[in-house]
């Protein structure tokens, strides 16, 4: 019998207020999370917007040493997996640690601490033999990211088999998709997963300024990511953390587990075309989604809502509207698509897993949340956008895409449990 | 379905190439030498495994020159050589047929260096378009699925050392649903003041000056390790699709795989090395007494070199299997280490000889292993390789040749 | 100031962003494209970007959205520069 793959527990710490309830409660008012930068002086930026957790570490359950030691990707992930983990209602006591293996996805690792650090040993760029005798003991545990992937095994108590997926912007989804396999193939039979990301310092916002990808919307931070409208331009780039408990359905159900999804199918492609930009014609991202709807034996048309990508960038907003038209056809029009980036950015590496922890919770509440900001819809662009406002919607199907630099092209298919397939 | 490996293209201290690359290794040719690239004078380590006459022009178009890292660049020639190697024109190939999954561990550290100088020495107005991505951990699988017109499944591991081996058995799973052909293995190159300085407080790291006594693996000399930079492209294939295109070779097949994580260090419970060796035997179907070499993990730092030695013990007997590392002439390479042992191994099975592990000149006896000080001929079908990645990670893979 | 010449944008192009092995940069290129010299967004956000620092001339988003051969490049490029001088 086939092994299918449920998400038991969901840890999200998004833009706003930390902890899944507050992220679902954001993303279906229609409000955003996107402001000023606060975190340094954005005045000599071209896009000084970001989405920024409110997030204290101490607050949230970290010891004084963790503080010290973590990257704050680290702290997010950990904070996120510790949710997950108490929401999967899992007794780790009667867990077979070999049996658990954790798969997390980052676009950009411990990128923040490492440009703190550079900038200290290298006296702020003065110096290119830089001072080893200023580099702090936690350095290398930045130096390599699965140093993430690491503590998020440590926190949830795995020993089956780690890793990180770095995937750039599709991070988040490929570490969840590589996490089913785990299961599916019976490498594990629980996978703690998801995607983490901290971008926002001086290089990860400068690197975006200087490819215009990001948003100039400066005089209107809480209204500066649009996708699907037309004065967009660009993406307001994010931090945050989402993690799932993932475990092999029928071992879930014994243990009388809430299966908030199932997560059915999944595949990832590339453009191979271009490390920033997509053709139009969205051919590689609609070839993703047939697969991940081939894997989860399903057809178009059983899907009731699509999570786009939806970066605000017109290149995208394009791109993405005809992957759909190509994949689901006559379907497409029928479907609303909408995107969550609107509200709370785009955290690169972790949006993927936070949006498919928003996809599980709208299967769970029959909910579709909206995309915000879009008051003047693009002419050019014609599917059903969930403009501003969240809709009502029993929902047993629905498809969630990312796309990435490098140009990665990643589909998952969601399904409520005992609803498509048994 | 079989998995097999049909072209190869290795980056090491030692050579360029992977026939270049196997005479140095056979002939106990080390790459570690003084550093060159930049003044590490000022540094408590000064010597690492670099790649010496490493013309980019010669490798890799202009237009991509000024957007890569060495990492990548050398992963562009690499993945060249394996298609090469593997006579595969990627043009007679479906594109959506074709994926590449590459591991990662730094990115292009260098690369970002000189962009972190220029924001916070000149300001943000100074940083590169191309620093969006020359850095970041996915770049080598996003340029070489650009540079082979690759458009199949994709994909990025990363756990350090052992990396290298999940992106072969990432790799694996994508030819079991179905696609023809993927790129795999694993390419890292920091070896630039930040990349030395980033290391340095682990304590892992040897301080020796002496090229020739740095880098001892299950010596009772093992002062640590060395850097190095370099790693490996490999081809796979579906055995049956390999055949039916009349591959030049089947160098071997991915037997096994297993990986495996560490307990949070001072929980007391034992480290999980063991298990991920047996695993990819399990995995494998085969027994230890089939497996004719261990190419192994060589941490090079005593405690760790104590338990790599008791998990192959625990599992072949003392000296009950040959046992060699060759990274004792480029150094660790990071993601690229484990790829580099693979493609050596499958090398050794083709042409029964394993190759040695240099400069060791005293094995810990204490340890029991068989180890491989010279080019050993022998008969040589199946062969595991091991790899420990910072932090707790282990993997395990057999290769059979078929 | 002194006018920014074509030399000087081939210099700085072949420096940002190679050459295409197909393309003879130094053959009549005044009235291609740059897509047709084989140099996408990013080489021209790169080479562009260098331009401004090293002549400290502003060459506004909107304006080099428009260009679309060398020659419109090099005529925004001089116009601009004689006006901030």
């Amino acid at each position: 019998m086939d092994r299918l793959v449920a998400i038991t527990g969901i840890g999200v710490v998004a833009p706003g207020d930390p902890g899944t309830k507050a992220f679902w409660d954001l993303v279906v008012s229609g409000r955003t999370a996107t402001r000023t930068i606060s975190g340094f002086d954005p005045s000599p930026y071209r896009s000084r917007v970001a989405a920024q957790c409110v997030f204290d570490p101490l607050q949230a359950g970290l010891g004084l040493q963790e503080v010290r030691r973590l990257d704050r990707a680290a702290q997010l992930a950990v904070v996120a997996t510790r949710e997950a983990m108490a929401d999967s209602g899992l007794e780790l006591a009667q867990e077979r640690p070999e049996r658990m293996a954790v798969c997390l996805g980052s676009a950009v690792g411990c990128t923040m601490s490492l440009e703190a650090e550079y900038a200290v040993v290298s006296d702020s760029g003065r110096r290119w033999e830089v001072d080893h005798t200023y580099a702090m003991p936690h350095l290398p545990d930045y130096f390599v990211p699965s140093s993430l992937a690491a503590e998020v095994a440590w926190t949830a108590g795995a020993e089956g088999p780690v890793n990180m997926v770095s995937a750039g912007c599709t991070s988040g989804l490929d570490a969840v998709g590589y996490a089913c396999d785990l299961i599916r193939e019976g490498s594990a039979d629980i996978v703690v997963t998801g995607g983490t990301d901290a971008p926002i310092s001086p290089i990860t916002v400068a690197c975006f300024d200087a490819i215009k990808a990001t948003s100039t919307h400066n005089d209107d931070p809480e209204h500066a990511m649009r996708p699907f409208d037309r004065t967009r331009n660009g993406f307001v780039l994010a931090e945050g953390a989402a993690v799932l408990v993932l475990e092999e359905a029928e071992r879930a159900r014994r243990r009388g587990a809430r299966i908030y999804a199932l997560i059915s199918g999944f595949a990832a492609r590339s453009n191979a075309y271009h490390m920033t930009g997509l053709r139009a014609d969205g051919r590689e991202m609609a070839a993703a989604i047939d697969a991940a709807l081939a894997e989860a034996r399903l057809a178009p048309e059983a899907i009731d809502y699509v999570n786009a990508h939806g970066t605000g960038t017109r290149q995208n907003d394009r791109h993405e509207t005809n992957a759909f038209k190509r994949a689901l056809g006559d379907h497409a029009y029928r479907t609303p698509v909408s995107s969550i980036k609107s509200m709370i950015g785009h955290s690169l590496g972790a949006i993927g897993s936070i949006e498919i922890a928003a996809c599980a919770l709208a299967i769970e509440h029959g909910t579709i949340p909206p995309t915000a900001n879009l008051t003047e819809p693009d002419p050019e662009l014609d599917l059903d956008y969930v403009p501003l406002t969240a809709r009502e919607r029993d929902l047993d199907a629905v498809l969630t895409v990312g796309s990435g630099f490098g140009g990665f092209q990643s589909a998952m298919v969601l399904t409520r449990p005992g609803a498509v397939r048994a | 379905m079989s998995a097999v490996i049909t072209g190869l293209g290795i980056a090491a201290p030692n050579g360029l190439g992977t026939e270049e690359v196997w005479r140095s290794t056979l002939a106990g040719t080390s790459g570690i030498g003084p550093i060159t690239r930049f003044d590490a004078s000022g540094y408590p380590v000064r010597l690492a495994g670099e790649i010496p006459g490493f013309e980019v022009s010669e490798h890799v178009p202009s237009r991509l020159v000024p957007q890569t890292d060495r990492m990548t660049q050398l992963a562009l020639a690499a993945s060249g050589w394996a298609l090469e190697d593997a006579g595969v024109d990627p043009q007679r190939f479906d594109d959506l047929e074709m994926g590449v999954v590459t591991a990662n561990s730094s990115g292009g550290f260098e690369f970002g260096q000189r962009e972190l100088e220029k924001l916070w020495a000149q300001g943000p107005e100074y940083v590169s378009a191309y620093q969006s991505f020359a850095w970041f951990y996915a770049v080598n699988t996003g340029q070489l699925s650009i540079r082979h017109g690759m458009s199949g499944p994709t994909g990025v591991t990363v756990a350090e050392q052992a990396g290298g081996l999940d992106a072969l058995g990432q790799a694996r799973r994508q030819l079991s649903k179905g696609v023809r052909l993927v790129l795999t293995g694993g390419m890292d190159a920091s070896l630039c003041p930040w990349g030395l300085v980033a290391q340095l407080p682990s304590g892992l790291l040897s301080e020796q000056p002496d090229p020739e006594r740095a880098f001892l693996p299950f010596d009772t000399g093992a002062s640590g390790q060395v850097l190095g930079e370099g790693g490996a492209i490999l081809v796979m294939e579906p055995a049956a699709s390999a055949r039916e295109r009349g591959a030049p070779q089947l160098y071997g097949e991915i037997a096994g795989y297993c990986a495996t994580f560490d307990p949070r260090p001072g929980s007391g419970r034992p480290s999980r090395l063991a298990a991920a060796m047996r695993g990819a035997l399990d995995s494998a179907g085969l027994t230890p007494e089939e497996v004719d070499v261990v190419f192994a993990d060589a941490s090079g730092v005593p405690e760790l070199d104590r338990a790599e030695a008791e998990a192959i013990t625990g599992l072949f007997g003392p000296r009950g299997v040959p046992v060699t590392a060759p990274k004792t002439m480029f150094g660790r390479l990071s993601s690229g280490g484990a790829p580099v042992d693979v493609a050596l191994a499958l090398l050794a099975l083709r042409d029964g000889v394993i190759p040695p592990s240099v400069n060791v000149t005293a094995p810990a006896e204490e340890y029991r292993l068989d180890l491989v000080t010279e080019a050993r001929p022998a008969r040589l079908r199946t062969a595991l390789v091991v790899a420990r990645g910072y932090g707790g990670f282990n993997t395990a893979l057999a290769v059979r040749q078929i | 100031m002194s006018a920014f010449t074509i030399e000087d944008l081939k210099r700085i192009m072949r420096d940002c962003a190679g050459e295409e092995e197909s393309v003879d940069l130094d053959g009549d290129i005044l009235d291609l494209r740059f897509e047709e010299l084989g140099y996408d967004s990013l080489a021209l956000i790169e080479t562009t970007s260098r331009i401004s620092r090293e002549f400290a001339v502003q060459l506004p988003e909107d304006e080099l959205g428009e260009i679309g051969t060398v020659r419109d490049l090099l005529a925004l490029i001089n116009q601009r520069l004689s006006v901030s001088s």
